[in-house]
């Protein structure tokens, strides 16, 4: 077992990551910017080291200074979390060749998902059905590029090779529009991530966000654990997840689950990883794959009755895997509510002091939040500020508790969204079950 | 309680072998403690396998009924008067350890002054002076690993 580890994050998933090392025997150490001393996990970590100004270029993202401190406290193994430099392929290599363990996949794994080009290939390789498109990068051919698309048929989708998580991407509708679409995002592309190469796929119109969760180790074993649905999103960040998807048979999840398992073992992928798909007319599509523990893992968690982070801390540490496909169950039904500090309806962020903060609780309610009463959120970060988790043995109880639990819930101070989540859970839409990546900003939109 | 009080208790007791020291002067008391790290609730980064490093607490309380005072029960030194560590790495006083130290306590710096050395992932680096003054105190032992704004020197 690696005996510490540095966690190089902050906010909740700090303190999940913290108390999955604390569970397992492992010392801590939280590295954190100025502002951001009074972090929960910074007071409950064994050891804690400032490394920067509140900007994350000068902290979270800073790779010199975390290193440094990895070196100065004995570390063992650096936990990146989500966000920030997880998926930094580049920060993945040096804390390798700096002597540490990195607590997720090889770089050469980051990189490949990285690339949304070469992370389609690699899924096609292995059997993974994948959205129709060009197959590689586009030329700067106008005419290959137009019989390209008709081929595809539109409306089509342009997207950044080197980008992903909703950016870089514009929908084209007809011929037309093509040729000005392509220059505009290839610079817009350029300009936010260095690489202004992009790839056609089919848009599709009303397809639901359904993702698989992969844990493989480094003997060759990986399992998938299950679906969550991601459908509920506003400008492509997830508001509400849940687990499993509504509607999905047994069959289409071992089908995808497998095929997802296949293509871990044969680019020899380490650790926790997500499939992402969008699903349209009982078809699956895989647009991208994340290489990082998610904001989401709770509800599989939950389901599953796997904790995945003290899983990452086990892979790293080069045990083997302690289940086989045949022992992941999923049982029951879970659903999280991202707790973000911002108005509800006009999602203006709110920092600022948390004077009473009173966490639900009951059956089947979890909370993963760095929250306490006189604890100030800090208006340099993203607003994610808890999880509200809910489970129940069908999808009506999850709902019903997570109805109770968004009663009790009281953050008093800074703005959240809890009546957002009201909103939702009283939905009859939603309360349905199955809608689209587009249903909640319709719901807004009213 | 003026600051220079403040600076020249923690002198004092420093050069002792008092454990605490408490003054009250009208209104306002002070209470200075030396606190030896330990590995468990450490806001600082822990010892080098050299040996526990001394830490001061201050506690400042004052019921003077003046505005500009607030009610909180801590006080920091203010940070004008500190030379600060730029980065997180380990802080060396002199530039070998067979050489002399950068500066020693009484010693006059101005800015641009090298004081110490800082090592970052095997970079060795120089620590100008932001400020120019008499070094009062140096609070850091040499070989000790230090994080980023951690307070070096008391300059007055």
């Amino acid at each position: 077992m690696l005996e510490k580890v540095l966690i190089a994050n902050r906010g909740e998933i700090a303190l999940r990551v913290l108390r999955a090392c604390k569970e397992l025997g492992i010392k801590t150490v939280a590295v954190h910017s100025t502002a951001d001393s009074d972090l929960m996990h910074v007071k409950l970590a064994d050891e804690s080291v400032c490394i920067g100004p509140p900007p994350s270029r000068e902290s979270y993202l800073n790779i010199p200074a975390i290193i440094c401190a990895a070196e100065i406290t004995d570390t063992i193994g650096i936990h990146p979390g989500y966000g920030f430099l997880s998926e930094n392929a580049d920060f993945a290599e040096r804390v390798e060749s700096s002597g540490f363990t990195f607590i997720g996949p090889t770089p050469q794994s980051i990189r490949l998902m990285g690339d949304k080009i070469s992370a389609i290939e690699a899924m096609k390789r292995a059997g993974v059905p994948c959205v129709p498109g060009s197959d590689g990068p586009i030329s700067d051919d106008l005419s290959t590029n137009k019989r390209l698309a008709k081929e595809i048929g539109y409306p089509i989708i342009l997207k950044a090779a080197g980008g992903g998580g909703g950016r870089g991407m514009s929908v084209v509708r007809n011929e037309q529009e093509l040729a000005d679409a392509i220059i505009l995002t290839s610079n817009e592309a350029k300009a936010a991530f260095g690489n202004g190469t992009l790839y056609m796929e089919k848009f599709l119109e009303n397809p639901r966000h359904i993702e698989f969760q992969l844990l493989a180790d480094t003997h060759g074993n990986v399992v998938h654990l299950g679906e969550r649905d991601c459908s509920m999103q506003r400008r492509h960040q997830k508001v509400v997840e849940e687990s499993p998807a509504p509607g999905i048979t047994a069959q289409q999840r071992d089908k995808i689950g497998m095929r997802c398992a296949q293509a871990c073992q044969e680019i020899g992928y380490r650790g926790v990883g997500t499939f992402e798909f969008l699903y349209q007319d009982s078809e699956f599509y895989f647009i991208e794959m994340n290489t990082r523990i998610q904001v989401e893992h709770p509800i599989t968690e939950m389901v599953t009755g796997i904790d995945l982070v003290k899983e990452q801390l086990l892979v790293a540490a080069g045990e083997k895997l302690r289940i086989r496909q045949e022992d992941v169950v999923m049982r029951g039904h879970a659903i999280e509510c991202r707790l973000n500090a911002e108005d509800p309806f006009t999602f203006i962020p709110s920092a600022g002091v948390v004077n009473w903060f009173h966490a639900p609780g009951g059956p089947g309610v979890r909370v993963d939040s760095h929250l306490y009463n006189s604890y100030r959120v800090p208006h340099y970060y993203d607003s994610l500020v808890g999880k509200l988790i809910t489970y129940g043995e069908d999808r009506h109880t999850a709902i019903a508790r997570m109805k109770n639990a968004l009663d009790e819930i009281l953050i008093d101070g800074i703005t959240t969204n809890v009546l957002l989540h009201d909103k939702i859970m009283n939905d009859p839409g939603f309360v349905q079950g199955g809608m689209n990546i587009h249903y909640l900003e319709k719901l807004l939109a009213l | 309680m003026d600051i220079r009080k403040i600076k020249e208790l923690i002198r004092l007791l420093e050069k002792s072998s008092l454990a605490e020291i408490e003054i009250h002067e009208g209104g306002d008391f002070v209470r200075i403690s030396r606190q030896m790290t330990s590995a468990h609730n450490t806001p600082m980064v822990v010892a080098h396998p050299a040996g526990h490093t001394p830490q001061f607490a201050v506690d400042a309380h004052s019921h003077a009924a003046s505005a500009m005072k607030s009610a909180e029960p801590a006080v920091v030194m203010k940070e004008e008067n500190h030379i600060t560590s730029p980065m997180v790495g380990t802080f060396y006083r002199a530039p070998s350890p067979e050489a002399k130290a950068f500066v020693e306590v009484g010693q006059q710096v101005n800015v641009g002054d090298v004081v110490c050395i800082i090592e970052a992932m095997k970079m060795f680096n120089q620590i100008q002076a932001d400020k120019s003054g008499v070094v009062s105190a140096i609070l850091v032992e040499g070989g000790q690993p230090v994080e980023y704004g951690q307070p070096l020197f008391v300059i007055s």
